[in-house]
């Protein structure tokens, strides 16, 4: 199994933390991962994205041309990565601030309203967990238990705290995933 | 034997001795010009490490201009550096060695021109070091060249028609700068050009090493030194001139002796 | 098996530096390494290894602090991006020329000039042939993984000591930016000073004791026979070197009709092509060249007459191609691939690119 997966959307949407939560989930199943971001002024405020491979082999290139999985968060990401998802792939999105929707169909595409959600849960920090767990649920690459090992890890002890939050913002998530065109 | 040699042989008794050379000076021959001050300051440099018995403690670092064969002539290791980063090297070799002595010896271009930014970062760091600086405000070793510290109307080969302020800027007082960086415990100024001067640059140099075993900041010693091959002046004209021409721009004397600043006096609040 | 983390390229060079006993860093911080000293920071070793641990004024000053503190015996290093590495030329030139050992990290970013601080391989001739002034090489280890990045750091170390010479891992912003998995070693000890005399006592500027001569660490000789001396003694380490050190991988080099030679993230990028290609039918193997310095011209010059064409892939205009093209002599085809000014190629685009250059062609001829 590969899983090769590109998160994208603004700087402070919690993309590399999305990420780097994802590449510890998958070091705590035992998987070899690769993590890369966009770095640099794109990360203050403009864009930001990630890799995120997870693989039971070694990673050969953390660079890629075409994704498993496109997990989309604002309407420049849209635009650059629709058309870098492998046909048959998944598309997951948060339709908040999409003016135009992905029109593929070649590929799945599903949809959380994480922004809506996290304001409702009230703490738009759990944004990012939100998408995640519905990311999960679309695609169970990795088993829940190894998701909370995967906060332990990359969350300060300071943080631990919050790890109950995160988790409760996973299943809103992995409840709220809707099916918008399935292939 | 001549009547001379007769009187001579006569006065060489061990009752008579009245100096001797220290011994951390080796019989190598010196390269420096007749009248130059850096023979005088590598012999007091000797005398000190050699009367504090620290000898086996102490690394040298010499610089990139007359005094880069500085290692030939005392008997204690040293690390030779580029141009201008003698301050940074010797924090090197501190950094990882703070229990032993480091000096760094350096003239004008050194320390004044292609160093600048070593030299005020190591004192304004407050560097466990000893730094001495030769000011005679010319390049020796380039062959005469305009220094940073070179005086208005000043020939040199650079300055063929004296130094022009519109064309070269001013006279560079580094020493009169660095004494206002916190980092530095004990800044002076001195000379070697008489007897008593010799000595008390000697005393300088002593108390500079005595606050690096004290670890209580940078000490910097500038010593203000003639060129005769560069100024074109017999060694007793070098004297003359430095004295009338060179004092009223670097005035001797101690610039400050406080030991490096309280750190609580440039805290954050909060 | 050491502890298992997840973590940047460039946090790893810090943690590596600690855990295998190194004395001291000096830097100054530079997009896309800055990791490395805010790792080293916050970690402390000073409180735990006794590491050293200094943000100089400067690269300059950085880099001949490096030199002073080599000087000693002890085991220290720096890290920089690009433009950085250019202005420790000149401490490198020195460290080389008075054969002090140490490490330097490059994690490179585009050029010339300010250029970008996206990944890039463009100091590959830089770092392989000299760089500052004179006639000098380093040793040039390029990682290409998290792991590397980590175990280069070890490897540096002992080979800097073992030819007393300055090691360059040349990394790039990619690798710095990624992370892996990686297994840390377990903690060393730093060199006491019994053992730093046993190792280095008849060089190192410790203090002259009274048994020994002083020891003058120095690059400068005015006696141009001495000097050519020093230079031929510098001429045959660098040949031990070539004889000792050369290291790389091969991938699927034993059936290839294709070579693809790259080095450290381009090599990553170029293993995935090397798996569409053989998808595609295509016979394409892979050298990743881990010692740039010695370079593998050996097994390239091996290869050079059984395979239809080498294509050099790498993120500049063309640089190691050329030492392709040396080791090759003729005997096959060498092509250039590559992409600059912080653009990395996936491995899709590197795939078109031999096909454009071979395979076509190739197809055509037949």
């Amino acid at each position: 199994m590969t899983e090769e997966i590109i998160i994208a959307g603004f700087g402070g949407q919690g993309v590399l933390s999305m990420g780097k939560i994802l590449a510890y989930s998958g070091v705590m199943q035992d998987q070899e991962v690769a993590w890369f971001p966009s770095y640099g002024p794109e990360m203050r405020g403009g864009t930001a994205n990630v890799t995120v491979i997870l693989s039971d082999e070694r990673i050969s290139s953390p660079i890629l041309h075409e994704f498993d999985t496109a997990i989309i968060l604002n309407q420049q990401s849209m635009n650059k990565f629709e058309s870098r998802v492998k046909i048959g792939g998944t598309l997951l999105y948060d339709p908040n601030g999409i003016l135009h929707h992905p029109t593929r169909k070649d590929i799945t595409i599903l949809r959380v309203e994480g922004a809506r959600l996290a304001v409702e849960m009230g703490n738009p920090l759990t944004f990012n967990m939100i998408v995640l767990g519905a990311f999960l649920k679309a695609k169970p690459v990795i088993k829940l238990e190894n998701v909370k090992k995967g906060l332990e890890k990359s969350l300060p002890e300071r943080h631990h705290k919050l790890i109950p939050l995160n988790l409760a913002a996973i299943e809103i998530g992995q409840e709220n995933l809707e099916v918008v065109h399935s292939v | 034997m001549s009547v001379l040699t007769e009187k001579i042989n006569a006065i060489i008794k061990p009752e008579n001795l009245v100096y001797s050379k220290s011994p951390l000076l080796n019989d190598d021959s010196m390269h420096y010009c007749p009248g130059c001050s850096h023979g005088v300051v590598h012999r007091l440099i000797a005398e000190v490490i050699d009367e504090m018995g620290i000898q086996e403690e102490t690394i040298g670092v010499s610089p990139v201009g007359c005094a880069v064969f500085a290692y030939n002539y005392i008997d204690i290791d040293w690390q030779e550096a580029a141009h201008g980063r003698a301050p940074a090297v010797a924090t090197g070799i501190k950094r990882v060695m703070p229990e032993k002595y480091v000096f760094s010896y350096q003239g004008d271009g050194d320390l004044a021109a292609i160093g600048t930014a070593e030299t005020f970062h190591a004192v304004n760091r407050g560097e466990n070091i000893v730094m001495i600086f030769i000011n005679n405000a010319i390049y020796g070793m380039t062959g005469g060249q305009m220094a940073p510290t070179t005086l208005v109307g000043q020939i040199t080969s650079t300055t063929p028609h004296g130094r022009n302020v519109d064309l070269n800027g001013y006279p560079l007082k580094i020493t009169e700068l660095l004494a206002q960086l916190p980092g530095a415990a004990f800044v002076t100024r001195q000379s070697v050009q008489t007897p008593a001067a010799v000595r008390k640059t000697k005393k300088a140099i002593r108390k500079a090493f005595e606050i690096q075993a004290q670890k209580k900041g940078t000490a910097f010693v500038e010593v203000v030194s003639t060129c005769s091959s560069g100024w074109k002046l017999s060694p007793v004209a070098s004297n003359k001139w430095m004295e009338e021409n060179m004092f009223p721009q670097y005035p001797l004397g101690d610039l400050k002796d406080t030991g490096r600043a309280d750190a609580s006096l440039y805290k954050v609040k909060g | 098996m050491g502890e298992l983390r997840l973590m940047k390229g460039n946090e790893v060079i810090a943690e590596a530096a600690i855990r295998c006993g190194c004395d001291g860093y000096f830097g100054y911080p530079i997009t896309p390494q800055s990791e490395v000293m805010e790792t080293l920071m916050t970690l402390r070793p000073w409180e735990s290894t006794g590491m050293v641990v200094l943000q100089a004024e400067s690269e300059i000053a950085s880099i001949h602090m490096v030199y002073g503190a080599a000087g000693a015996g002890k085991r220290v290093m720096t890290s920089s991006s690009s433009p950085g590495i250019s202005l420790m030329a000149e401490g490198i030139s020195y460290i080389a020329g008075s054969e002090l050992p140490c490490v330097i990290v490059n994690v490179q970013r585009g050029g010339p000039g300010l250029g970008t601080i996206q990944p890039s391989q463009a100091d590959y001739n830089q770092a392989t042939k000299g760089g500052g002034h004179g006639d000098y090489s380093l040793l040039v280890l390029a990682p290409a993984s998290v792991q590397e990045m980590h175990d280069f750091v070890i490897l540096g170390f002992e080979l800097a000591f073992k030819f007393r010479n300055p090691v360059m891992i040349l990394a790039d912003g990619v690798i710095g930016q990624l992370m892996e998995k990686v297994e840390l070693i377990d903690q060393r000890p730093r060199w006491t000073n019994e053992q730093i005399s046993e190792i280095s006592g008849d060089w190192a500027t410790i203090g002259k004791s009274k048994v020994r001569k002083k020891h003058v660490i120095t690059s400068l000789e005015m006696d141009s026979n001495m000097m050519e001396n020093n230079n031929l003694r510098l001429q045959a380490k660098y040949n031990k070197m070539k004889a000792e050190e050369v290291r790389y991988e091969e991938i699927n080099c034993d059936d290839a009709e294709y070579i693809i030679v790259a080095f450290g993230s381009a090599a990553r990028i170029c293993q995935k092509t090397v798996q569409i290609a053989r998808r595609k039918g295509v016979k394409l193997g892979l050298i990743r060249p881990i010692t740039l310095f010695p370079f593998p011209e050996k097994i390239i010059s091996g290869y050079a007459s059984r395979v239809k064409g080498f294509l050099s892939v790498e993120f500049n205009a063309g640089q190691m191609v050329n030492d392709i093209r040396l080791a090759v002599n003729g005997k096959t085809r060498v092509e250039y691939f590559g992409r600059m000014g912080g653009i990395v190629p996936t491995p899709d685009e590197v795939e078109e690119a031999l096909e454009q250059r071979f395979l076509k062609e190739d197809l055509c001829r037949y």
